[in-house]
């Protein structure tokens, strides 16, 4: 009976989309699609999408999971911003979760989510993602769905060039987009040229807990570093890194910054600075950098300031790096499945320019160098290029891959996506996107083994597409089914923020492990109240402790008496459910803070600090039963003087 | 979705109903929701077929009763309503192995048990699962079974399962 019901609903929904299609075949946009092709994007109500999407927010400073096909949104992951409605750096477990050098700092810019992989395939470990402005990395949990660990990253300025992950999720690194004075000082800006460096960061990963730490850096020449992917397979143990602005202008980027013909992509053989760091070839730079781990065990985030960062200079460490003359102003830099080719899109340029990896070491090995740039070895253009891609577009940004022999691109200001062949480097398919595209996503696109059944691509701009909502208008995301010759675009939806870039992967790599309910047994929150028995209050001096529980549907206690005018009061509430999907809340009245939302098995606290004399109510804010209207409590605050005791109870007890 | 269930499963009772229990009908009436005559006595979830039980096992029954304090106190009294029903008697009420599918199953038994949907009609929060294991939930039957035992020996008068009037029988 339930499949029929869900069959029946399927074939409603489909009449009804075919409805809508058939009346509508004029969009202003184009780009409207038919019946049989939205279906392919159809995923009936109940049923599961087949890969997980993990779309960042650009300025949202988030991250967002979507299903595919269907587009549909499960959860934006609070990352590198405040989200007041999961009391992400509000209460008082996550606050040092936003910490850094600087201070607490409530909002970034993320950009580019990576998946974990191991031997080259992705393994649904965690989600990786960096934060542009002030730079730091994020490790995200995929069995929680929870920012486990920010690490801010030192020497870096605009960490756009992150985060993303070595074969066997070794590194994950960083590199700076601005060049800055290394260490920081005060200077001239006129005097930019040969004295701002840029920093290229490796973070190690530890296998078993993912924890992360800098490694070292690579000081640079002042470039700005522009993207990067690893190498795989023949090519594993090396980082290629776009740079512009090769000029070393510090005005006018936009002329200045677009003069040489040739900019370079940076070629690393980290497998060579593990080799000078093991052999001491490294200086060790004092430097001042928050490391931000949440513990599950606890339910509470620590920060720890390191304080000095290791440091490898290329010009005086042979073999270290090597760069790969690309034309003009190169962004994205994309490394094929096999780790052969590695593709140069050229903003400026006519072409797609492809490095052979095998030639590149050929060079390597005959010395084939046109001049050396602060000391680092740039090789012979012919002797590196692999081909090129002639026409493909205007304004190449990213590529992709299917694993199948083919590449997808991006072409920004012709606002396509262009399908071509690995090799023969001829045009195969064009498709438009609705519009201004930066990334495209491939599920498994940066490993060795990319599932190339869906292209997801991220437009900036949607002017016409949807209902209009004021001078601001939602960024969307497109699905194009690549199964085929053609590529079918079968879905246009609207995302968070700015849907940056992506990482996607079937959803079994994911789904069975995901966390249902945290074992109150191991709950070891230094505040939690595990039994409702236990559940007080506690006075030190002007700082009240409230152990408070939850569960379907009261608060224990629900009556406090005792509180004064000039008390902190910090409510840590526990969640004693221990069942998938009842979360509870609780907000007070007047509380200058947030909600919390709390998880089966998890302990949150936050602070008031009542300023008015009254009896302020509290009360559940995540509909959780029939009786949820009826969770509630109230908290009798009298004057300072006041000799009102302290007394908690729970149905007169 | 939950209203078919629903709408037949109350046809199916109705059905029932109409086919009078009292005399022995040549045809045995369809159990609601295909439940199997063990389910319809012993509850649907883990437990499948009857338990042996013993002597109260003392040793059990205080671990059983440490953990009713944890888990199960916030909504259970052993002599007054709260959240659920008062539990002193529910092991003379019900059979072991319903008592172990309800701690276990909460959410089938509520939905798909006849007696279950009217607990739940009586006292609309919905018992919460607590994840416990088998052995766990063991150790609270033997405790459940002492508490019982404890109220004959003490003359402790039960609480009324049902105070909503369209749910007593
Ligand atoms: C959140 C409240 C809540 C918690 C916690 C809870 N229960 Fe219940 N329980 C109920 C409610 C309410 C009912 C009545 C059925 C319904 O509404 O779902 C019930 C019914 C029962 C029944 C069936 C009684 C009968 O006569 O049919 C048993 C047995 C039981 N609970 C045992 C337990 C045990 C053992 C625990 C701890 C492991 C526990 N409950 C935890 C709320 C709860
Ligand atoms: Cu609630």
């Amino acid at each position: 009976m339930k499949s029929y019901s869900k069959t029946a609903l399927a074939v409603l929904f489909v009449l009804l989309l075919s409805l809508v299609f058939f009346g509508c075949q004029q969009k202003p946009g184009g780009g409207a699609i038919g019946q049989s092709t939205a279906e392919k994007a159809f995923v009936a109500p109940g049923e599961y999408d087949s890969h997980y999407a993990f779309i960042s927010g650009g300025f949202s400073g988030q991250l967002a999971i979507h299903g595919l096909p269907s587009g549909r949104l499960f959860k934006v992951i609070p990352v590198f911003s405040v989200d007041a409605e999961k009391a992400w750096g509000f209460n008082e477990e996550t606050k040092p979760m936003l910490q850094t050098s600087h201070g607490f700092i409530p909002w970034d810019d993320s950009h580019h989510p990576d998946l974990s992989q191991t031997n080259g395939v992705i393994d649904g470990r965690w989600c990786f993602i960096n934060a542009n402005n002030t730079p730091r990395v994020a490790r995200i949990s995929l069995q929680t769905f929870e920012t486990e660990e920010i690490l801010e990253i030192p020497n870096s300025a605009g960490n756009h060039s992150s985060s993303f992950v070595t074969e066997n999720t070794e590194y994950v690194v960083a590199g700076t987009r601005f060049s800055v004075p290394v260490p920081q000082r005060d200077m001239p800006i006129a005097e930019y040229k040969g004295n701002f460096k840029g920093t290229l960061s490796f973070i190690k990963i530890d296998p078993e807990h993912g924890h992360m730490n800098v490694e070292f850096q690579i000081l640079m020449p002042g470039f700005n570093y522009d993207l990067t992917h690893p190498g795989r397979g023949k090519s594993h143990g090396w980082m290629f890194f776009t740079t512009y602005n090769t000029e070393e202008a510090n005005t006018l980027l936009e002329v200045n910054a677009s003069q040489n013909d040739k900019d370079y992509i940076a070629a690393i053989n980290w497998k060579k600075a593990e080799e000078y760091i093991k052999a001491g070839k490294f200086k060790t730079l004092p430097s001042k950098y928050a490391h931000n781990v949440y513990d599950e065990g606890t339910h509470s985030a620590a920060t720890t300031m390191e304080k000095e960062v290791r440091v490898l200079d290329p010009a005086e460490l042979p073999g270290l790096v090597y760069f790969l003359p690309t034309p003009k102003s190169p962004h994205g830099c994309d490394v094929d499945p096999s780790g052969e080719y590695i593709v140069g899109s050229g903003k400026l340029a006519a072409a797609l320019t492809v490095h052979s990896f095998t030639k590149i070491l050929k060079a390597i090995e005959e010395e084939k160098f046109d001049e050396h740039k602060y000391g680092i070895p740039v090789l012979n253009f012919e002797a590196i290029n692999a081909g090129t891609v002639e026409q493909p577009g205007l304004g190449p940004l990213h590529t992709e891959f299917d694993g199948k022999g083919n590449a997808y691109t991006t072409f920004f200001i012709s606002s396509e996506v262009v399908k071509w062949k690995l090799g023969t480097w001829e045009v195969l398919d064009r498709k438009p996107t609705y519009y201004s595209v930066g990334h495209l996503m491939i599920p498994g696109g940066n490993s060795r083994q990319p599932f190339g059944k869906y292209l997801l691509a991220m437009n900036k701009i949607t002017k016409d597409r949807y209902l209009p909502t004021g001078p601001e208008v939602c960024q969307s995301a497109q699905l194009y089914d690549i199964s085929g010759d053609k590529m079918e675009l079968i879905l246009d939806f609207p995302t968070i923020g700015e849907p940056h870039y992506a990482a996607g992967c079937p959803a079994e790599l994911i789904m069975p492990n995901s966390k249902k309910y945290y074992k109150i047994e191991e709950n070891n929150h230094p505040y939690v109240t595990r039994s409702e028995a236990d559940s007080r209050v506690v006075r030190e001096g002007k700082n009240v402790h409230v152990y408070m529980t939850m569960i379907r549907s009261h608060f224990s206690p629900d009556n406090i008496e005792g509180i004064k005018v000039g008390d902190r009061v910090y409510f840590h509430v526990t969640n004693l459910e221990q069942d998938y999907d009842v979360p509870h809340g609780i907000a007070v009245l007047g509380a200058t803070t947030s909600e919390l939302l709390i998880m089966p098995g998890q302990t949150e606290t936050f602070v008031w600090e009542p300023k008015e004399v009254g009896v302020w109510p509290f009360y559940c804010t995540d509909f959780c039963s029939a009786l949820h209207q009826e969770m509630q409590g109230y908290v009798r605050v009298s004057p300072e003087n006041s000799n009102v005791k302290l007394t908690w109870t729970l149905d007169g007890e | 979705m939950k209203n078919i269930i629903l709408i037949l499963s109350l046809l199916s009772i109705l059905a029932l109903a109409a086919c009078g229990g009292k005399e022995t009908a040549p045809a045995k009436p369809a159990n609601p929701n295909g439940l199997t005559d063990f389910e319809m006595e012993n509850g649907i979830g883990p437990v499948k077929e009857k338990i042996q039980l013993a002597e109260i096992n003392m040793d059990m029954a205080a671990k059983g009763e440490a953990t009713f304090i944890a888990k199960c106190a916030p909504c259970h009294k052993l002599d007054k309503r709260l959240v659920g029903p008062a539990q002193r008697y529910t092991a003379d009420r019900r059979t072991p192995e319903y008592i172990l599918n309800m701690i276990m199953n909460p959410d089938e038994m509520t939905k798909l048990h006849p007696t279950g949907r009217k607990m739940l009609a009586e006292y609309l929060a919905p018992m919460t699962n607590m994840n416990l294991t088998l052995e766990q939930s063991k150790e609270v039957l033997e405790y459940l079974r002492k508490i019982a035992k404890e109220g004959h020996e003490q003359n402790i008068v039960a609480d009324p399962v049902y105070r909503n009037a369209a749910n007593q029988e």
